[in-house]
């Protein structure tokens, strides 16, 4: 089976610090793959390479067989990698509703009709339980409801490819069960590579876990192989509370 | 704020329309003038306001597309000898191209740095007709001849000096642009606008060209003021430097600061309230810059939303 | 007269404008650079200092030298409390927002104007020179207070560059410049440095503008020029860099005398301004900036 993400000697400096050196990363399609490692390990500038928000210093991206490294953000969206903000950041003064209006419109650019759109955003909605909040103002819902708000967004795109950085962030324990439910049917239609600070969400969710450590990847392997692993435990289980 | 209530956004807006054709048999004669003069310039504003009130994009250098327009329009007439609508269409076609150019230039910067930059290429325009003196009139500015300011069709005609004819066509302009501005607002294409305006790249995440969908933004507006521009040679038959001024890219903003950024019906509030301030303290002071000064920063200050903004966010939030 | 006379005169001439341009330019940057206030009203603080150093001179009348040593000291400081109470009572409520102050700054600028029209009126009006030496060069004379404009220029530069690398006062000011937040947690009062700044910026265009005037005039209109300069001398040298408006203020300065001499001035603005826009589209850092910001 051909890879779905693939990087190659991916690096990116800022200033002299390499934030990620030389990493060759391989993702299957269908995968849940989780992305841990201690802070500044350089998880998120990783996955912002992948989805373009930042350029690499060197090294290459390639997406469903396609080399993407040289395309910008937006049309790597398009191709099918959606990325949602560990800093939630919807529209904070557009309802729920726009905010999952806009990328359900884009992904129905063929057809004109309002009730198309219209149908789209509520089935994203409905999807994530959110419907009965479609005409609040985005900045007027729960922390937990942005958050899901951010993923309905991100599922709206029907991406290939989801990137879900923190996604449990500051969340409260009844609201992540739901959360680990929500992911698990995502990737029934899509990939995912999921950046996590929660263990146990980590330990349930993931086919293979890759750990960062200082910009490399220190291991990669099922959720017990990490778990058995003495590199990881040493550089990061061990140090975790 | 886009699904709710469009029929009542859209009598809102068709009930303003009908006033304004009524008043044109309501009101005394003396008001004809200003207010098709008003209905002009709040097309200007509209223009404005599609850019800095829906994207987020503060130009200080509209004046350049106001001035392309009237130029364009106004020079085809005097120096070519065209007709009315091919004038207005040449008119229209500079602004456009003007603020094709403009848009790609001037996008490549965010914030601060496009304010300067809209600035300085409008002061190059300005400059640019104050250079060509020769062609057009330089800051003496010339008058499009009254013959020339008439509509043919056919057997009957249309002379825009008349001020029936003159207060209908400010009103029809208007109308459109006002009705063009409510339905692309409420479109797709508006919220993306609007998206860009409150995150541009969190838009760009969802996968659209932002600066694209900026460019065409860009062009619309300028597009729009190129049209105010057009109808203000051709309906007054004035064409000057001072309308290319500085001054002339401040005062859309002032209008839709005053009536209210990112509403349909501000940039006409905004345009008329300024006029009517002007009519009452003309006969105190000579000092119109002075109240132009002071309005802006007490509308920074304490009034931002402007009359209609703080209308939507207090009491009536279907308002577009 | 030989070329080579006619040169040293245009490049004499030339550093006049560009001491007077460097020490307006410099306030305009500092409020930037301190700031990130860009402050369209800069060029109506020349003005005032101008149309004050007339009032002032001709209330105190005697020896010219007289009243034009209390304009240069009684001049800026009027224009410096002006600046103050207006960074007090707008710009500091405004949060220093960059665009919001950018509309207050246009509304100052009108203000300023027309009060001095309506003050001071349409006319423009000469102060007399302090002095009335003239050098004799072997070619031509030439006067010694154009001359003594650039010294007391390069005099205030260096005392400004001084301040604000060797003293504490610049230490402050270059840490709130840095990162204004961090200034504050370590108990810098990063609103009176903000007022403080404004008022030098406005002080720094006023003592310009007290400098040129005996060879100019004072006008109400006077403070256009210098503006759009100085906005072109920032923009050149890299927002918020001293020696990069240094350096941008000569070259202009010298720059502008040469291409006056080819062109109508009429053109050389369009040119010099498009280009500084074109600069400030592809280069946004400036000539002589580095890239980092």
């Amino acid at each position: 089976m051909m890879p779905l993400l693939t990087t190659k000697g991916l690096s990116r400096n800022f200033g002299g610090l390499r934030a990620v050196d030389s990493v060759d990363f391989t993702l299957m399609p269908g995968e849940i793959r989780a992305v841990i490692g201690p802070n500044g390990a350089g998880k998120t500038t990783f996955v912002s390479l992948v989805s373009g928000r930042i350029q690499p210093s060197s090294g290459a991206i390639v997406f469903d067989g396609a080399d993407i490294t040289g395309l910008p953000a937006y049309i790597r969206v398009r191709q099918g990698i959606a990325y949602t903000f560990q800093i939630t950041s919807v529209f904070a003064n557009l309802s729920a509703y726009d905010n999952v209006a806009l990328p359900v419109q884009r992904t129905l650019s063929d057809s004109r009709s309002k009730g198309a759109v219209k149908a789209g955003v509520m089935s994203a909605l409905e999807r994530t339980g959110l419907a009965d909040r479609a005409h609040m103002q985005a900045g007027q819902l729960s922390y937990g409801h942005q958050r899901l708000l951010e993923v309905t967004m991100g599922l709206a795109l029907k991406p290939r490819l989801l990137i879900l950085d923190e996604p449990t962030q500051g969340l409260a324990d009844s609201e992540i069960d739901n959360f680990v439910e929500l992911v698990r049917e995502i990737a029934r239609s899509a990939t995912v590579l999921l950046i996590e600070h929660n263990m146990p969400v980590v330990m349930q969710l993931a086919d293979r876990i890759t750990v960062f450590n200082a910009g490399k990847i220190l291991a990669e392997g099922t959720p017990e192989a990490i778990r058995e692993n003495a590199a990881v435990q040493e550089a990061y289980l061990g140090t975790a509370p | 704020m886009s699904e709710a209530s469009p029929a009542k956004a859209y009598a809102l807006h068709l009930g303003v329309i009908a006033l304004l054709f009524a008043l044109s048999f309501l009101l005394p004669e003396y008001y004809h003038g200003l207010l098709a003069r008003i209905m002009v310039l709040a097309v200007f504003a509209m223009g404005y306001n599609m850019l800095f009130g829906y994207v987020g994009l503060l130009s200080l250098g509209h004046a350049m597309f106001f001035g392309a327009g009237l130029y364009g329009a106004g020079l085809a007439v005097i120096q070519l000898g065209w007709n009315v609508p091919a004038a207005f269409a040449v008119g229209l076609g500079c602004g456009a191209v003007l603020a094709l150019i403009i848009g790609l230039l001037a996008l490549r910067t965010t914030g601060v740095a496009f304010m300067i930059v809209t600035m300085m290429f409008a002061q190059v325009f300005y400059l640019l007709i104050l250079y060509f003196a020769v062609w057009t009139g330089g800051d003496q500015g010339q008058v499009v001849p009254q013959p020339a300011r008439v509509l043919n069709f056919g057997a009957t005609s249309l002379d825009l000096t008349n001020p029936t004819v003159r207060y209908m066509s400010a009103l029809a302009l208007f109308s459109l642009v006002l009705l063009v501005t409510l339905a692309t607002v409420r479109s797709r294409y508006g919220r993306v606008l609007v998206a860009i305006r409150e995150n541009e790249e969190r838009t760009k995440m969802l996968g659209y060209d932002t600066f694209s969908n900026k460019l065409i933004a860009v062009v619309v507006s300028g597009a729009i003021c190129a049209a105010s521009g057009a109808a203000y040679a051709l309906l007054f038959g004035y064409v000057g430097s001072s309308f290319a001024s500085v001054q002339y890219s401040i005062l859309p903003l002032l209008w839709v600061l005053l009536g209210g950024a990112a509403t349909t019906l501000g940039p006409l509030i905004g345009t008329l309230f300024m006029y009517y301030v002007i009519d009452v303290t003309s006969g105190y002071t000579s000092a119109y810059l002075l109240i132009v000064g002071v309005a802006l920063i007490l509308l920074v200050l304490f009034f931002p939303k402007g009359i209609l903004g703080t209308i939507r966010q207090r009491w009536l939030g279907w308002l577009p | 007269m030989h070329f080579g006379p006619h040169l040293l005169l245009a490049a004499l001439e030339g550093l006049v404008t560009s001491a007077v341009l460097a020490l307006t330019a410099l306030g305009l940057s500092l409020v930037f650079g301190v700031m990130r206030v860009v402050n369209v009203a800069h060029g109506e603080f020349f003005m005032l200092g101008a149309v004050l150093a007339w009032a002032i001179t001709t209330a105190i009348g005697g020896h010219p030298a007289l009243g034009f040593l209390a304009a240069l000291v009684i001049a800026p400081l009027i224009v410096g409390a002006i600046a103050l109470i207006a960074e007090r009572l707008v710009l500091r409520r405004l949060n220093y927002n960059p665009e919001a102050t950018i509309v207050a700054t246009i509304g100052m600028l009108y203000i300023i104007q027309q009060l001095a029209l309506t003050f001071y009126g349409p006319e423009a009006r000469p102060v007399e020179p302090p002095f009335n030496y003239r050098i004799l060069l072997p070619w031509f004379g030439y006067s010694g207070y154009k001359l003594s404009i650039i010294a007391a220029s390069a005099l205030l530069l260096t005392a400004t560059w001084l301040v604000l690398t060797r003293t504490r006062i610049g230490l402050i000011m270059r840490a709130t410049q840095y990162d204004s937040e961090t200034a504050q947690a370590f108990g810098i009062a990063v609103g009176r440095v903000y007022g403080g700044v404004f008022a030098l910026g406005a002080m720094l265009a006023a003592i310009a503008a007290v400098l040129i005037v005996p060879i100019s005039q004072a006008h109400y209109l006077m403070g256009q020029d210098p503006l759009l300069l100085s906005f072109i001398v920032v923009i050149i040298g890299g927002l918020g860099s001293l020696r990069g408006t240094v350096v941008a203020a000569v070259l202009i300065g010298l720059s502008d005398g040469i291409i006056s001499m080819f062109f109508s001035p009429t053109l050389a603005k369009i040119i010099a301004t498009l280009l500084v826009a074109m600069v400030l589209v592809f280069r946004p850092q400036g000539l002589f900036g580095t890239a980092s910001r």
